[in-house]
């Protein structure tokens, strides 16, 4: 079994699809924000890996051609974007004042938390770009002596949080306009939420996608001044 | 042909991304210097949505694909994260909502202001071409 996944091109994404397939059918079933395919597709690998006894940098071997497709996907978020240049002029105040005032929420609800937790300056810098895209977010840590392994696992698991709390979030805090449902994703949850966001409609998508960038360059400056305040 | 040209200028794009990555001593991954290219080509008219379109469009929806490996790589560095495992999963669930709840509500409040603004200065206009339209 090692060996033929080893050796094969397309188990590593052909597991990956399937386990996702079978988070799309749970979450027909049950529509629970609990129910995400992503969620459920990530669980199912874990659990493959572990039952089969197949090591994870097997089945990376093959799965690697799906994280490299990452780079242009995200260069292609432009996309949407420019389709929907009319509605990021119209609403360039609001949209800046929002991803701003999230950036500052991470940045402020972390050093909070840090006192709180009676963390450590290395712990403290790790979870600071926690919102940023994972290449971002493991740079700023490492830049600043935090654990850049640490940063990327909770940048992940902050994105497929925010995945899954998108709905039930916008819906208690009655965040209705698309572009504000948009911006709230792309700044809390980064690549992972404008993934949610590109389901939820393509203006949504598009001020997420936004969001991505502006969010990550605002935090680059933002965690170096934030990291002398612990 | 159509997919061969989309596919080669996101690619080719991505690589000039790279290459910007390179040469800028700042933490910003190349796909970002990529999506921030592209928009700028896109807007100057340099690049035709055509030219990207539906490769674009693929590769997005695709996209929650992508984090499986990296996702499923976590449970490989789960010794690291043990160490701080109670305040990193506090601290991320209370930040990921603080932070998506501010980020949506301002963004919808101010745009409910300019809203209003917009309405409030047409019906000034209306009684008033010379009143000032905020008080």
């Amino acid at each position: 079994m090692e060996n033929l996944i080893l050796n094969s091109a397309a188990s590593g994404v052909f597991i990956s699809l399937a386990a996702y397939g079978i988070g799309t059918l749970v979450k027909r079933k049950w529509k629970s924000a609990l129910a995400n395919p992503l969620l459920i597709a990530i669980i199912l690998v874990i659990l493959f890996l572990k039952l089969s006894g197949v090591e994870y940098e097997t089945y990376n071997v093959s799965a690697k051609y799906l994280t490299y497709l990452l780079a242009p996907a995200t260069v292609s978020l432009a996309i949407p974007m420019y389709e929907r240049m009319q509605l990021l002029k119209e609403n360039y105040a609001a949209i800046l004042t929002g991803i701003l005032s999230g950036v500052l929420a991470s940045l402020v609800c972390v050093l909070a938390m840090a006192l709180v937790f009676h963390l450590s300056q290395a712990e403290y810098v790790t979870l600071l770009p926690k919102s940023v895209t994972t290449a971002i977010g493991m740079d700023i840590a490492k830049e600043l002596g935090g654990h850049s392994e640490i940063a990327a696992a909770v940048i992940i698991i902050t994105g497929v949080l925010g995945n899954m709390a998108a709905e039930p979030i916008c819906r208690i805090f009655a965040i209705r306009h698309p572009v504000a449902k948009g911006i709230a994703l792309g700044t809390s949850a980064h690549a992972i939420g404008t993934a949610k966001a590109m389901e939820m409609g393509e203006t949504e998508g598009a001020m997420s996608s936004l969001a991505i960038v502006v969010a990550g360059v605002c935090t680059v400056v933002g965690a170096t001044v934030f990291a002398g305040l612990l | 042909m159509k997919y061969i040209r989309q596919f080669a200028v996101i690619l080719g794009i991505s690589f000039l991304g790279e290459i910007l990555h390179y040469l800028i001593p700042f933490p910003i991954p190349g796909s970002v210097y990529g999506l921030i290219l592209m928009f700028l080509l896109l807007v100057r008219g340099i690049l035709k949505i055509e030219d990207v379109r539906e490769t674009g469009q693929f590769l997005i929806e695709i996209m929650p694909l992508m984090f499986i490996p990296a996702a499923a790589g976590l449970a490989a560095s789960w010794g690291q994260v043990k160490t701080m495992l109670v305040p990193a999963c506090v601290i991320t669930v209370i930040s990921t909502v603080v932070v998506m709840a501010t980020a949506g509500k301002v963004t919808e409040a101010c745009i409910r202001r300019q809203e209003e603004g917009v309405i409030r200065q047409k019906e000034e206009g209306v009684v008033n071409q010379y009143g000032k339209s905020d008080s």
